[in-house]
C-alpha cells in the first residue's frame, strides 16, 4: 500500500528578552541554578506577575513577519498541572485569544516550486523550570532559572507531507526568528524546540490517521531522523494488523530512539480558565504599525531580490537567502567576482558540504566571502579549471591560503598554452597506435564519442591542468588530420 | 455532579478528599451548578466575552533587570536543597 505521511509542528521560541515574561529576574542562560529565579518565579504567596512589554513585542514583531492577524486584544489562561518545576501548578498560557492569528509561512522544495505552509496561531507563554534526576538517591533537583523565561509556541496546520516539508519548515521559522531578532536561535541551550505531529494514512484516504506527538526535539537533525522512524513504526504498525494509540512520545537524543511517554489517566484535562491575575493586553493598531515599521529584511523579501537583481533562480535564492549571515556572504562574494551563479554553485556546493560535514556554520567559515571570490575569479579569467579549483578549495579550507597563494605554490595553472598543449596531444596519439586506428576507421558521426579517451589520456598527461576547451581543439584538429592523411 | 466526578476532579487538584466529603461536594456543586444554569439562559447575543472583572487594561513593564540574586533567603522555607538545587521526592516520566 502506499502510504501519505501528515505533519504538523508546534514550536517553543524562547524570546531574547532580559528579563522574564511575568518577573524583572534575568533570562541570561547559563547562572548558578536558582540564582536568577525570584519571588514570582517561584510562586511564593502574595506575589503577581508583572508582564514584560518586550515579550508581546517580539510576539506581535513575530506575527506581522507571518503575516497573521494580530490581536489587538490578548487574554492569559491558566493550564493547570502539577509538575515539581512549574510551581505555581499551573502554566500562565493563551488559549482563545493568542496574540497571533492564522498566518502563512511559504516554504521552497527541492523542485524549486514553493508550498505555503499555515500557521494556525502563535501564543505567548511561560517556560517551566529544569527537573535533574540523575544526581540525588530517590530526589530530584529542581532548577528554576528557566521557569518564566518567555516563549511563543507557534502552531502549524498538519500541512506538511514529507519530513524534507518539515525541516524546511522548521529552517523557515528558524530563519525568521533570528532575522527580525527576536530569538537567538541557538538549538544547543533550547531556545528552539519543536513537539512534531505525526500520522499516515493510505495515499487516496481524504481522513487524517491517529496521530503520536513526539515531543522537545531541539535539532533538524534529529528532527528528520525522529520522522523517519515514526513514520517507519506506524505504518508497519497498521500493516501488521494493528492500530495507533494516540500518545506522547519522547526522543532521547542520545540512542535516537523514541518511547512512549508513560500516559497518567486524564494528564490531558488542563481545566483552562482565564488567569484572574492578568487583565487582557491591549496593542492599538498605531503601536502595531510602529512595530511594523521596524522589521529588518526577511528572508521572502531578501529572496525576490535575490531573484531580480542576481538572476539566481527561485529555488537557488530561497537555500541562499534563508539565513542572514549566508545571505551577506553571498552578497559580498557576487559583487566582488561578478557572478551571481557561480557564487550560488560554490555556496551550495563545496561550501555547504564541508560546513556540514563539520558541523560548521558560515560564520565559522576558514574560507572568507572575499577569498572565494578570488577563486571564483580565477575560474572565470581561465587560470584554473572547474575541477582543479575544488583541489584549491580544499588547500583554502586547509589554511594554505588565498586562491593564488594556492594555485601559484602547488603550480595548479591550466595549461592554455597551445605548444605545451600540442606536445602532450602528439605523445598521447604516438602512445596509442591501436585507439588511432579505431577513430579513424569509425564512421565520423561516431568519432565525437569516441574522442573521450584521448581527452581522458591528455588530461592526465596534464595533471589535470589543461585548459579543457583548448585541449579539445587540439585534439580534434589532430585526431582529423590523422584520419584524412 | 456525582461524587465520582468530584473524585476525578479531587484527583487533577491533587487534593485527597474522604466519601463523605464527595458526596457533600457534590450536592452543593449541584445547587451551584443549577444557580449557573440559571445564567446561561440569559441572552448574551453581541456580549463579548469577559476575561476579567475589572474593566481595565494590563499595564506593561519595561524589560529591566529588576531582581538580584535572593537564591539563599528563598531557601530558608525550602524542606530540602543541595548543591543550589530546590529537591523534591523523585519524578521521572
Amino acid at each position: 500500500m502506499q502510504w501519505e505521511t501528515v505533519i504538523g509542528l508546534e514550536v517553543h521560541v524562547q524570546l531574547a528578552t532580559q528579563t522574564k515574561i511575568f518577573s524583572g529576574a534575568s533570562t541570561v542562560f547559563g547562572a548558578e541554578p536558582n540564582t536568577q529565579a525570584c519571588a514570582i518565579d517561584l510562586a511564593m504567596p502574595g506575589t503577581l506577575p508583572s508582564p514584560n512589554a518586550k515579550a508581546f513585542e517580539y510576539a506581535i514583531l513575530f506575527g506581522l513577519a507571518i503575516d497573521a492577524e494580530i490581536g489587538e486584544r490578548s487574554v492569559f489562561e491558566r493550564k493547570n498541572y502539577f509538575y515539581p518545576d512549574l510551581p505555581k501548578g499551573y502554566q500562565t498560557t493563551q488559549l482563545d485569544e493568542p496574540i497571533v492569528g492564522a498566518g502563512i509561512v511559504d516554504i521552497a522544495l527541492e523542485d524549486g516550486t514553493v508550498k505555503p505552509i499555515r500557521i494556525h496561531h502563535a501564543h505567548l507563554e511561560e517556560d517551566a523550570g529544569k527537573s535533574l534526576h540523575e544526581d540525588f538517591i530517590g530526589m530530584s533537583g529542581i532548577d528554576l532559572n528557566r521557569a518564566g523565561t518567555p516563549l511563543i509556541e507557534i502552531v502549524s496546520e498538519p500541512d506538511m507531507r514529507t519530513k524534507e516539508e518539515a525541516v524546511a519548515f522548521a529552517r523557515k521559522l528558524h530563519s525568521i526568528v533570528t532575522a527580525i531578532g527576536i530569538g537567538d536561535g541557538d538549538m544547543s541551550q533550547g531556545s528552539m524546540r519543536f513537539d512534531v505531529n505525526i500520522s499516515v494514512r493510505p495515499k487516496d484516504q481524504a481522513e487524517y490517521g491517529t496521530r503520536t506527538e513526539t515531543k522537545n526535539l531541539n535539532s533538524f537533525k534529529f528532527m528528520e531522523r525522529c520522522i523517519e522512524q515514526e513514520v517507519q513504526r506506524q505504518i508497519e504498525v497498521i500493516e501488521d494488523g494493528g492500530t495507533i494509540r494516540q500518545e506522547t512520545r519522547l526522543y532521547n537524543g542520545d540512542t535516537h530512539t523514541a518511547r512512549a511517554m508513560r500516559s497518567k489517566e486524564e494528564a490531558n484535562d488542563y481545566r483552562y480558565f482565564p488567569c484572574p491575575d492578568l487583565l487582557p493586553v491591549h496593542f492599538t493598531p498605531e503601536a502595531i504599525e510602529a512595530l511594523r515599521a521596524t522589521l529588518p529584511e526577511l528572508p521572502d523579501a531578501r529572496k525576490t531580490r535575490f531573484e531580480e537583481n542576481f538572476g539566481l533562480s527561485p529555488y537557488d535564492a530561497t537555500i541562499i537567502a534563508l539565513d542572514a549571515n549566508t545571505a551577506a556572504f553571498f552578497e559580498v562574494c557576487a559583487k566582488q567576482c561578478d557572478d551571481a551563479k557561480l557564487t550560488a554553485n560554490w555556496l551550495m556546493g563545496e561550501m555547504a558540504s564541508q560546513l556540514n560535514s563539520n558541523d560548521l556554520t558560515i560564520k565559522d567559515s576558514p574560507i572568507t566571502a572575499e577569498q572565494l571570490a578570488g577563486l571564483i575569479t580565477r575560474i572565470k579569467d581561465g587560470t584554473i579549471s572547474s575541477k582543479i579549483a575544488k583541489k584549491v578549495f580544499e588547500a583554502m579550507w586547509q589554511g594554505e591560503g588565498d586562491a593564488d597563494t594556492v594555485i601559484e605554490k602547488q603550480g595548479l595553472k591550466q595549461v592554455s598554452d597551445t605548444g605545451a598543449l600540442e606536445k602532450i596531444v602528439d605523445d598521447i596519439i604516438a602512445a596509442n597506435p591501436a585507439q588511432v586506428a579505431n577513430f579513424v576507421n569509425a564512421e565520423p558521426e561516431k568519432r565525437k564519442k569516441m574522442l573521450g579517451f584521448f581527452v581522458g589520456q591528455s588530461m592526465k598527461a596534464s595533471k589535470g591542468q589543461a585548459n579543457p576547451q583548448a585541449l579539445n581543439q587540439i585534439l580534434m584538429t589532430k585526431l582529423n588530420q590523422a584520419a584524412n592523411s | 455532579m456525582e461524587p465520582s466526578e468530584i473524585q476525578k476532579l479531587a484527583n487533577l487538584a491533587m487534593l485527597d478528599i474522604n466519601e463523605e466529603t464527595a458526596k457533600e461536594t457534590a450536592s452543593s456543586i449541584t445547587d451551584v451548578l443549577a444557580l449557573i444554569d440559571q445564567l446561561q439562559a440569559a441572552d448574551t447575543d453581541g456580549v463579548a466575552p469577559m476575561a476579567h472583572p475589572l474593566d481595565a487594561v494590563q499595564v506593561l513593564r519595561a524589560d529591566n533587570i529588576t531582581e538580584s540574586d535572593q537564591r539563599d533567603t528563598l531557601m530558608t522555607v525550602a524542606p530540602q536543597t543541595d548543591s543550589g538545587l530546590f529537591l523534591v521526592p523523585k519524578v521521572v516520566e
